[in-house]
Order: structure tokens, then C-alpha cells, then sequence
């Protein structure tokens, strides 16, 4: 896959990853031997028909790859981008065994790209479905509560979504980078789902400027949730509030929702620090440490407590973020964070690690050697350290059953909450998850909800 | 996009308007506050709820122009639109009858104390307000102040009207006269509601800020906002804006407002270079 070099590219925050040409996408879709096992849709959590579009696609009829990939994935260009395929259909592949699976993400983003370049339509040319006559109200409007709502306006009920922010599309807009998801792209796609017939309402804090129940006895016959996991984890160690410590998802949100990469002309600032670290190993360190670099950071460090083997990310970012020159400092965590006169940070503290029996992610457990403190300076941290649901809708909805960190019980086969009429997936249920497997609960919730509508 | 359906010019770079934004309006309570942003290239800013109408569906806000946001709003009129206007957010003020309440607002937060000393006095508190301003010219809102207030003191810094002195000085008074006072709000300037809660901790009365630290969503997602309350950090946006005064660490809040004070000196400076003459 076509890449800009990485030292071009560690300086602007345009798309890495190229994409397939036609000629490439033709060739790769050859490859694929159709087997009638077809276990790559197994990998799929939203059953994508894979060997359906590819043939489409190796016949040269890419509308056609188009439909079958649309009639089951609404966002096919933020999903062909950022999920993880080489653990799920790719991995499933017959030919994985062999060392090489075929590209099945790539011609997922080649369709959808070349849809979004070629069919002038918004919405696929298919009959309008007869109105049920029932009201959902979907809260949320990122991967799970946007897949919800156009899966179940394609069944022909009433959807309204309520956003908190001023645009949608959740982390898909916040908190990945632009160099990895282009937000045009997602506003085509948050384009498409309205097209369908859902009503958004952004600037709306459900939890706040309406409650659960005031939906449930104002119109709307079944709410499905899909807040996320929205709310940062810091470290609580000494000195964590001095200037120029971030969460991942404030630095994240003024970079990529706010775009403080084009400060001044865009009017929210973020700092550029010169040496940068950022706390954590997964997808959304790799995002921050990247775009800390792109903002002009002569040095830029991942400090994770465990080795690179248990890191979360995805494989491929975190070999992104090798060439473009980010520093990897494994087995390190913080002590504290050493700040000046002015409240602003200098340093910090850390610790060396060593790997202890597994913890109950079935992970080893990090250890702090004693003694092993060291000190390296640093003007900018970011805490990637994980995120948790946003208390404010459970803390307004009486009868949700939520548990441990805040995250909402479900039926892990429906989506149904223990409260009459609400459903809920997504981060919210799972904790901080992929883009895909909140999709995959977006369309199990719809169903469920389908089936209760219709009595 | 929200409707500026009136815009009152109270006091030199203090300015007023009502907002069509009728679910805010529904919800509003005292204390709660807004976040909201001009235009695509705008900032999220916080702004706190100076007054509603439900039945009218209209928002009130007041805010003074003091960096590239509040600049670029003072320039919008009556029948212009904000692009978004988000809330209420916050926790409301805790109302309840305590007894007697004081309510002290230095600068233009006169403007959000007044719904605050409204909804005591409707709950059968005695209500004394102090109010203060640099100078004469800066006085606003005392009539409405006044007709909400059992008891009204105005100071001016420079003495130029009503009582010369800061608002602690009454304040001080007031609880030296050893008349019972059983709780304080006070709203302003970061650094007068610090002396406010000093002036009124050794009497051991309970005393309620409202921290304005920087915010970006205003819903608890980031952080941006946190404060140290009692050693325990705390998100403004969500776990406030209301905090006890006497538990503040003041200084980390001076500190982490100033933060973006260069960027926020060169955002201005490019602003406000487009209206220099070229010629």
C-alpha cells in the first residue's frame, strides 16, 4: 500500500496511506480464490458479504461492489481506514495461512473512495421503506449510534440522533487524526446516514438538555445509547495539573475537532511542545505522539509501562509511528511530573519496569524496579491512557444498570439494557473499543429493536 | 444556528444579548452556563446564563470583550446568528433556605448573580447583595440587582460612585456586625473570589465560587477544566461550576488560566491587524 515517506509526512497532517489505484485494486481482487468456505466473513462484525463485493470488483463493476458492500456497512471509507482488518477478515482468510491474506481493507477503501469520487447520488437509488410510524431517539452520533440509526431508518422507522458537539460523527471527528481519517470523509459518510431519512440534532447533551425519559414519554418508543467511552483517565500521580499536561482526548479534540493545527486561522490554540511524552501504547497514543510531531516537536516519546509485544495499538500505526522517528521508551511509567515557578511542566519522573505474573487482562503486570527512578525533561505530556464512560447519562437515567467504571449491562446478543425500551452499544457497554465492533453492536441493537417495534 | 434576537450594549465592552435557543431555555437554571461557538473557525468558549424565557425560548448572555471570541462576538447584531450554543451545562446553584445569603459580584458577573439572589429570595432566603466595579462607567444591572436584594451595597474602585473600595471591605463589615449569615456566593474575577473566601473564612461561613478556568466541550470529556478542590481534582464543567471557596487551590488556577496567554496575545494581534489601515 502506497505510503507518503515518512519524513514528508511526520510534518503535515495529510493522509498517509494512499490507497489502491484501479489497476492495483483489480490485481489484489484477483487473487482472492472465492472459496466457498468464505471464513473471512466470519472475521466481520458486521457480516460484510467480502467475496461478494470482490468479485464485483474483479469483474470490473465496482458499482456493483458498492451495493453489496453498502447493504451491510454504512461508513465503508472510515472503516476501509481504521479497522483493524489484519485481526479480523484478514486474519480469517484462507489464504492467511499462507502468509498472505488478501488486502481485504484495501478494496474495502478502494470501493468506497471510488464511490465518493464517481456516483453523483448521496444515497443508493433503492425504494423508500414504508414508515413504521415508531420514533427512535439515538443518542450519540459516533460509529454506533450513526450505524444504529441508518440500519433502522432502512427498516422504516423515525430516527433522531442527539449530538453533544457541534458536529458529528463522535471519535471518528475528535479523536482520530485527519492523517488517518480524512474528516471529509466522515462528514460524506455522517452525510449519507442523514440522507436516509435520520434527523441529527447537534449542541444536544442528552443528560442535560433532555433526559432518557423524557424521550421515552415524549414520542419516542426506544432509545438506543451510544455515548462512548468519552471520559479521560489521568494517572493521579504528583504534579499531573501543571501546565502543558494534556488528556489524549483534550489534545486530540483541539488538534482534530478544533483544528488548532491551523492556529491562528482557526481560532483554538494548542501548545507545540519541543519535547513531547506521551503516556500509553494504544491506537490513541500512536494518534497523539503522531500528531505532537506534526505540530513541530523536535522530540517526541511513547512511554509505556509494559514491552512492545503487549502494546494495544495496531501494528501498523505503531510501525508508522517507528519510521516517522518517535522514541519508544518500553517498560518506563511515570513516578510524578516535575513543573517550574510558573506552573509549567519541566520533567518527569519514571520509573523502569519488569513484567509480573498476568493481571486479570491476561497481560503480565508491570512492577516498578525500586531505585530505578530517572528524569527526563519534557515541556509537553499527553496521558493516553485509556478512557471510561461519561457518568452524565447514567447519572440521569434511573433503572440503568451500570457497572464497575461506568459502563452500561447489556445483553451482549440484542443490546438491551435492563430499562424498558433502551438499548445500548458501543463503547459505552464495552469500554474504549474499535470503530468496527461498535458498528457490530449498532446493527445487533437495531435489530432487536426492529423486532420490538413491530410488536 | 442560534438568532441574536436583541443585543443591549450595558457598559463599554460589555455586552448583552438574548438568544433564540428554546431546549437551553427550557432547561436553564441558575449557575448553569453555556458554551458556545461563533463560526467554523470559532472557538468553544463558556459563558455563564445571566437570564432565560422559556415561554419566549430565549437565552440571555453577557460577556466582556477581552480576547479574539468575545471580540469577534461584539461585532454580531440583533438578527445575526451564533453557530452553536450548547447547554445548559453545569451543575446548577444549590438553592435552598439557609437563612440569610450574600450574594458579592465583582465586575460584570452582576450580570450572573442576579438569577442567583433571584432564586434565594423566591425561596425565602434574606438576601444582601454587594456589587462592585472599577469605576462609575462600568456599573450595570444595579436597578436589577436592587429589586432581587433585600439589601443592595455598590462599590467603586476609585470611589467615583456609591461606596469607594472593593467588594471585601462590606463584605468584611457585614460579617463583623455579627449579624447571622449563613452562606456567601461569591462570582467574579478569579482573584476576588479568592479574597472574597479568605475575607469570610475565618467566620467559618460557607462560601460558593464559580471557577472559570479554560474549557474546550464544556461536558466533562477532556479536562481542560480541572481544579483542585480539598487535594481532589476535579472537572469544572461537569463536577462544577460551583465549588466551596475555602477548599480552592487558587494558585493552580491562576496558573493553568494562563496557559494560552501568548497564543491568545497572537491570536488577538492577527484579529485585529485586518482592521489596521493599509494605506
Amino acid at each position: 500500500m502506497p505510503k507518503q515517506d515518512p519524513k514528508v509526512r511526520a510534518r503535515n497532517f495529510n493522509e498517509v496511506a494512499l490507497g489502491y489505484t484501479a489497476e492495483q485494486a483489480r490485481a489484489e481482487a484477483n487473487r482472492c480464490i472465492q472459496c466457498p468456505k468464505h471464513s473471512c466473513i466470519d472475521g466481520c462484525p458486521v457480516e460484510i458479504d467480502i467475496p461478494g463485493f470482490i468479485k464485483a470488483l474483479r469483474d470490473g463493476d465496482v458499482p456493483e461492489a458498492v451495493k453489496i458492500l453498502k447493504d451491510k456497512n454504512s461508513l465503508p471509507g472510515i472503516c476501509g481506514r481504521v479497522c483493524p482488518q489484519e485481526t479480523q477478515c484478514e486474519a480469517t482468510c484462507s489464504l492467511a495461512k499462507r502468509g498472505a491474506p488478501i488486502a481485504i481493507g484495501r478494496l474495502e477503501r478502494f470501493v468506497a473512495d471510488w464511490e465518493r469520487a464517481n456516483m453523483k447520488s448521496v444515497s443508493s437509488p433503492r425504494a423508500q421503506p414504508m414508515s413504521t410510524g415508531k420514533k427512535v431517539a439515538v443518542v450519540g452520533s459516533g460509529p454506533a449510534g450513526l450505524t444504529a440509526a441508518a440500519d433502522l431508518a432502512k427498516l422504516g422507522h423515525s430516527v433522531t440522533v442527539f449530538e453533544a458537539l457541534h458536529v458529528a460523527g463522535g471519535v471518528l471527528m475528535y479523536g482520530i487524526p485527519e492523517f488517518r481519517l480524512p474528516k471529509d470523509i466522515v462528514q460524506a459518510e455522517v452525510s449519507y446516514v442523514a440522507s436516509l431519512g435520520v434527523e441529527l440534532e447537534l449542541d444536544s447533551v442528552v443528560g442535560r438538555v433532555v433526559t432518557i425519559d423524557e424521550l421515552l414519554n415524549n414520542g419516542y418508543q426506544a432509545v438506543f445509547l451510544g455515548t462512548g467511552a468519552g471520559a479521560p483517565m489521568f494517572l493521579n500521580i504528583p504534579g499531573e495539573n501543571l501546565n502543558g499536561i494534556y488528556s489524549a482526548n483534550e489534545f486530540l479534540t483541539r488538534v482534530n475537532l478544533m483544528k488548532a493545527y491551523r492556529f491562528p486561522e482557526y481560532d483554538t490554540p494548542v501548545k507545540v511542545g519541543r519535547r513531547v511524552a506521551v503516556i500509553g501504547g494504544g491506537n490513541v497514543a500512536m494518534d497523539s505522539a503522531r500528531c505532537a510531531l506534526r505540530l513541530g516537536a523536535d522530540e517526541v516519546y511513547i512511554v509505556y509501562r509494559r514491552s512492545e509485544v503487549e502494546m494495544p495499538a495496531r501494528r501498523e500505526e505503531v510501525e508508522n509511528a517507528m519510521e516517522e522517528g518517535i522514541q519508544f521508551k518500553l517498560l518506563t511509567n511515570p513516578k510524578s511530573f516535575i513543573g517550574d515557578e510558573s506552573g509549567q511542566v519541566r520533567a518527569i519522573e519514571l520509573y523502569e519496569m519488569e513484567l509480573g505474573e498476568p493481571d486479570d487482562s491476561g497481560r503480565c503486570r508491570p512492577i516498578a524496579k525500586p531505585g530505578s527512578e530517572f528524569i527526563i525533561d519534557v515541556d509537553m505530556v499527553v496521558a493516553a491512557l485509556g478512557t471510561r464512560p461519561n457518568p452524565l447519562v447514567a447519572a440521569t437515567t434511573p433503572g440503568l444498570e451500570t457497572i464497575r467504571w461506568g459502563t452500561v449491562v447489556t445483553d451482549e446478543a440484542t443490546g438491551k439494557t435492563v430499562k424498558p425500551g433502551v438499548w445500548a452499544g458501543g463503547d459505552i457497554v464495552t469500554g474504549a473499543a474499535t470503530v468496527i465492533s461498535a458498528m457490530g453492536a449498532g446493527k445487533r441493537a437495531a435489530a432487536s429493536i426492529d423486532e420490538y417495534l413491530r410488536g | 444556528m442560534y438568532k441574536i434576537l436583541l443585543r443591549q450594549d450595558l457598559v463599554p465592552d460589555i455586552h448583552l444579548f438574548k438568544v433564540a435557543a428554546p431546549n437551553v431555555a427550557k432547561k436553564a437554571q441558575p449557575g448553569q452556563f453555556v458554551v458556545i461557538r461563533i463560526d467554523e473557525r470559532g472557538e468553544r468558549i463558556p459563558l455563564t446564563i445571566a437570564d432565560w424565557d422559556r415561554e419566549e425560548g430565549s437565552v440571555t448572555i453577557v460577556f466582556m470583550e477581552v480576547g479574539t471570541t468575545t471580540h469577534r462576538l461584539a461585532l454580531l447584531e440583533a438578527g445575526d446568528f451564533i453557530a452553536d450554543f450548547i447547554g445548559p451545562l453545569g451543575l446548577p446553584t444549590h438553592i435552598e433556605k439557609f437563612g440569610t445569603v450574600v450574594c458579592v459580584a465583582g465586575g460584570f458577573a452582576v450580570a450572573t448573580i442576579v438569577p442567583i439572589a433571584r432564586a434565594m429570595r423566591d425561596k425565602g432566603n434574606r438576601v444582601i447583595s454587594i456589587m462592585g466595579a472599577r469605576n462609575k462607567s462600568l456599573i450595570f444591572w444595579e436597578g436589577g440587582l436592587r429589586s432581587v436584594s433585600d439589601q443592595l451595597i455598590v462599590t467603586t474602585d476609585d470611589g467615583s460612585y456609591a461606596r469607594k473600595g472593593v467588594v471585601t471591605e462590606p463584605l468584611k463589615e457585614l460579617l463583623e456586625t455579627g449579624e447571622k449569615i449563613d452562606r456567601v456566593i461569591a462570582i467574579g474575577p478569579s482573584i476576588m473570589m479568592k479574597f472574597c473566601a479568605k475575607t469570610t473564612q475565618p467566620f467559618g461561613i460557607k462560601t460558593i465560587v464559580s471557577l472559570n478556568p479554560i474549557m474546550v466541550d464544556g461536558t466533562g470529556m477532556c479536562g481542560c477544566c480541572r481544579v483542585s478542590v480539598g487535594g481532589v481534582t476535579k472537572f469544572t464543567c461537569v463536577d462544577g461550576p460551583d465549588f466551596d471557596g475555602h477548599q480552592v487551590d487558587w494558585d493552580l488556577l491562576f496558573a493553568r488560566q494562563r496557559i494560552y496567554l501568548d497564543e491568545e496575545k497572537r491570536s488577538l494581534e492577527q484579529w485585529q491587524s485586518q482592521f489596521s489601515c493599509s494605506s
